[in-house]
């Protein structure tokens, strides 16, 4: 948080005017931290500023009340500059109970205000949360701005009179820290009452028992004096245009939907729900008038099969899911690979191996991605490195897949899937264009199936055409005519033809680009969701007048033409991800280059203070 | 050469392809094969409508030895990639081409849900009770206590009973059919292809090699007219050489009487109501099994319901009428948006 001018409104209170804050809201999980954090986004971009968000929830749904397990937070950073990541040490901590005291206390910078929900802090609650002693009166938070709030208690009087059993009153309270929230940082609440009429609207006892809440949480800020400050964040300045908030999930729904008008192919979406990527299906689902289909199968591999299915019958066909539905898609896209038909498949990445940590980020899947399939099985693969980047990568990803005749993987990531940015909106004009045609001459009889495009692309010929009746499937093809072929010669041509075709890819995918000069000391190279980390954390060392540099990949199979050049230009090079070297790994093989590996598994995305070390660390052994 | 579809008539040959058909000599698929092609010849579907789609297995090499669309898929997953064709064009006949192993084992789950769902398709499961393309292994409707490769000491699983479980999922149109019994076969074929919405047809299908004489007691002169109940709709099930024995329904069961015999007449027998809304019925007659009873051929089921791809797309077109809103200006442009000037 940086403070540019501070004046006083009265002999109290000052009002200091903030470049940028970042604030956290924890609860249990039941207590709707999730539902302010996003509200306050949506006020906060709204409002004009840049934000980034970290919403971090239990994988359970309801964990035991009061329980460590149990804790939810979201973290929001909202600037009036350009921002990158959600924030490392947050400034507002908004606890509601002891265990989000304790689970979150360690983020909170020193004299970072402290709002807590005192009515919570009883025996009970310190027992469930491992306090041997109450922190409001042991004198352990003795470093921060504290705030005690007999919120439960507040929070009944400003509902009472509207006939609410004592539970539905409790659970307004969360919109008591909202309106505290608000007022704290001076945003304006309109966007929130408005959202709750229309969310209400049947119930209008709820919306009103809410909107007191948040108001009576507005006026507690203005009447109280235990808050000594407020901070005004100005409009970020960003380019002209107009704006939205996207998370990466809804970006990803955007951009399938998206490339299926600029190509004028009806989108088949096949899932299973599994978390973090649900939100895919049922973002399309709710999106019928665009035309799209969605097909909830009976499980990861019937999503894929249909998908695939739809594909030989014309559609622009889509999969999503995460790491372990993804293995069970394995044998699928195989057969895609087989089939020469485009597919879109999507891996919103979590924690693993196995069911791992089902509801943190991680960037695990990346050898699952380039090689976890039997055979000599070559597949695209592409990663979205922001929210908003989900949208044009699922263009780019549904793009590749028609032009070439091929299954594109298209890896996001659970910190992606739920963080949520503006996204300006694009003019249509300036949006990719896909123009593949379905093939229908039918003079050229009998139909050869596997003849190739100049891309090496094989025709897309539909059922339905008359005079290109053909199979495909899973068996070897023979060269051109596509019947089944045992033939060694054969078998060992359509290998390499197969592969070559996915490296053609790289003659259609734009250059790498470097963040800082083009040659020097490091080069931090990352992919997917770390972008914004590792961009703060390079600009801050630049700043700092340190010879470093960031590449980041967003197309990792094929690898963009120049990465093998760039790599050599510096004296050296490190991979920063959130697991133990997958890309260095591969790095280290393709270029033959000794790149150092950064990484960290925790669950959680990289703070940018921790890249700043690990890069200094390196930096100092040139 | 082309066949123009629109004027001549297309013959069942039309319908081959110029694949080498590679099952063993004198296995039950050929059969089933040919009365293929004299089923799509009666209904006169054009080649290019017709998509076959199968999985792993002797059985799923069929789609290459016609000449119409078709898919050879993975182990299991034929059902499932026809729902995705379906849904995506309902304009198609879709074919699902199954074996016991592929649709039942692996693919079972695929099986239950995509009948449950009444997707329009065609889904035809060549059951001969063994592993043929991985020579000889125990399949899910192997009988209880069967030698195999894998079970030298006898199978201790319990068969499934692809009818019983077709039934079970509620299918709309469940029927059983012979290889042998060409017209039969080609007939059951031709009702299924007719039948809107999901249509399941068990083949009982002789692989000659690994588990030959499977089906003797059905199939054999001497013996089937014993062993076999040719279901026809609207008749009394009789059965037996000279029409002497039928099936009688007491007390929540089935049994087999003799004509004449303890005063029983013609009048006492169930008579097979093939449209009969509650699957109960049928899942009995699906029940009754070789050497106890007759094991029944024909259609057990056939039930109108709205199908799956219809429900799907209705509900594309009503949103498409009620939101209106389908350009891709008003899917950027969708919630609350900002003016940054
Ligand atoms: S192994 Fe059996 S089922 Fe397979 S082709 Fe030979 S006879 Fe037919």
């Amino acid at each position: 948080m940086t403070t540019t001018s501070t004046k006083s409104v009265n002999k109290k209170r000052q009002v200091s005017e903030i470049e940028q804050a970042t604030v956290r809201f924890a609860g249990d999980s039941g207590d709707g931290m999730q539902l302010v954090g996003d509200q306050f986004t949506h006020s906060s971009v709204l409002f004009g500023n840049d934000v980034a968000t970290l919403p971090d929830y239990p994988a359970e749904i309801r964990a035991p009340a009061g329980s460590l397990g149990g804790v939810s937070g979201f973290q929001i950073n909202f600037a009036g500059k350009e921002i990158h990541t959600p924030g490392d040490k947050v400034n507002a901590l908004f606890a509601m109970n002891p265990a989000a005291l304790k689970v979150n206390i360690a983020d909170l910078d020193a004299g970072g205000l402290l709002v807590v929900n005192k009515d919570a802090f009883t025996a009970e609650n310190l027992k469930k949360a491992n306090y041997d002693s109450n922190p409001l009166e042991d004198g352990s938070l003795k470093n921060y701005k504290v705030i005690q709030i007999p919120l439960s208690t507040l929070n009944q009087e400003a509902v009472e009179g509207l006939g609410l059993d004592k539970k539905s009153a409790e659970r307004c309270k969360n919109f008591f820290v909202l309106g505290l929230a608000y007022w704290i940082y001076d945003r304006p609440i309109e966007q929130t009452l408005n959202w709750l009429k229309k969310k209400f609207a049947k119930m209008p006892e709820i919306a009103e028992a809410n909107e007191r809440s948040m108001r009576a949480g507005y006026h507690f800020g203005e009447t109280t004096e235990l808050i000594a400050n407020t901070y005004q964040v100005h409009k970020a300045n960003p380019a002209a245009g107009t704006y939205r908030k996207v998370t990466g999930n809804e970006a990803t729904s955007l951009g399938l939907i998206t490339a299926s008008k600029i190509s004028n192919k009806p989108l088949f979406y096949g899932s299973y729900p599994i978390t973090p990527a649900s939100e895919i299906l049922q973002d399309l689902s709710a999106k019928k008038n665009f035309g799209v289909t969605t097909f909830q199968a009976e499980d990861e591999i019937a999503a894929i099969c249909a998908a695939i299915g739809a594909s030989y019958g014309g559609a622009l066909a889509a999969t999503g899911t995460s790491g372990p539905g993804m293995a069970l898609k394995t044998e699928g896209i195989g057969l895609a690979v087989m089939t020469e038909l485009p597919l879109v498949v999507v891996n919103v990445q979590r924690g693993g191996p196995s069911t791992g940590l089902p509801t943190k980020t991680e960037q695990a899947d990346l050898f699952q991605a380039l090689l976890g399939r039997n055979g000599e099985c070559p597949v695209p693969v592409l990663a979205a490195c922001t929210p908003s980047d989900c949208f044009y990568m699922a263009i780019e990803a549904s793009r590749i897949a028609m032009k070439f005749m091929t299954p594109v993987i298209l890896l996001t990531d659970g910190y992606l899937a739920n963080g949520a940015e503006p996204l300006r909106i694009p003019d249509i004009d300036d949006l990719p264009k896909i123009d593949v045609d379905y093939f229908t001459d039918s003079s050229a009889a009998p139909f050869k199936p596997y003849t190739r495009n100049e891309r090496l692309a094989r025709p897309w010929a539909l059922p339905g055409t008359p005079e290109l009746m053909h199979r495909v499937g899973g068996l070897e093809k023979e060269h051109i005519t596509g019947n089944v072929s045992y033939d060694p010669a054969n078998h060992d041509y359509m290998i390499r033809l197969r592969q070559e075709k996915v490296n053609g890819i790289v003659e259609d995918i734009p250059l790498a680009q470097v963040n800082g000069d083009e040659e020097g000391d490091l080069l931090v190279v990352g992919w997917g969701g770390t972008y914004g980390s590792i961009m703060t954390a390079v600009e801050k060392l630049r700043q700092k007048g340190k010879s470093i540099s960031s590449l980041h990949i967003k197309y990792l199979n094929p690898f963009p033409k120049n990465l093998g050049a760039i790599l050599k230009r510096y004296k050296k090079v490190a991979a920063a991800e959130l697991n133990l070297g997958q890309l260095q790994f591969v790095l280290r093989s393709k270029f033959l280059v000794d790149v150092k590996s950064v990484n960290k598994v925790q669950g959680k995305p990289f703070r940018a203070d921790e890249l700043c070390d690990a890069f200094l660390e390196i930096l100092e052994t040139i | 050469m082309t066949v123009d579809s629109q004027t001549t008539p297309l013959s069942p040959k039309d319908y081959a392809s110029d694949q080498h058909v590679r099952w063993c000599p004198g296995c039950g698929d050929y059969s089933i094969l040919a009365q293929m092609k004299k089923a799509l010849a009666e209904l006169q579907i054009p080649k290019e409508k017709c998509v076959f789609i199968s999985g792993i297995g002797c059985s799923s090499r069929f789609p290459y030895y016609l000449d119409t669309y078709g898919i050879h898929g993975i182990h299991g997953r034929a059902a499932a990639i026809a729902t995705g064709l379906k849904m995506a064009r309902p304009d198609l006949s879709v074919w699902v081409i199954t074996g016991d192993g592929d649709g039942l084992s692996i693919g079972g789950n695929h099986f239950i849900h995509t009948i449950r769902r009444n997707v329009d398709l065609n889904i035809v499961l060549f059951n001969n009770r063994i592993y043929g393309l991985t020579k000889g292994q125990v399949s899910p409707t192997s009988e209880f206590g069967k030698k195999t490769k894998s079970t030298p000491w006898g199978s201790v699983d319990n068969p499934v009973r692809p009818i019983s479980a077709a039934l079970g999922a509620e299918a709309t149109f469940v029927a059983r059919t012979i290889d042998t019994h060409v017209k039969h076969l080609a007939n059951i074929l031709v009702q299924a292809a007719q039948h809107k919405g999901v249509s399941f047809v068990e083949v009982y299908q002789n692989c000659n090699i690994f588990n030959d004489g499977a089906y003797l007691y059905a199939t054999d002169r001497q013996q089937k007219f014993d062993n076999v109940l040719e279901l026809e709709h609207g008749k009394p099930m009789i059965f037996g050489k000279n029409g002497e024995k039928g099936i009688r329904f007491k007390d929540f069961h089935l049994e087999v009487v003799t004509i004449g015999e303890n005063g029983v007449t013609e009048n006492d027998l169930l008579v097979h109501d093939e449209t009969r809304k509650d699957p109960s019925l049928a899942f009995l007659l699906g029940n009754l099994s070789y050497p106890e009873f007759p094991e029944p051929i024909g259609v057990f089921r056939s039930v109108s319901k709205p199908s799956y791809e219809e429900l799907v797309a209705n509900q594309i077109q009503q949103a498409r009428e009620k939101i209106g809103k389908n350009e891709l200006k008003d899917l950027l442009y969708t919630g609350d948006t900002w003016v940054v000037e």
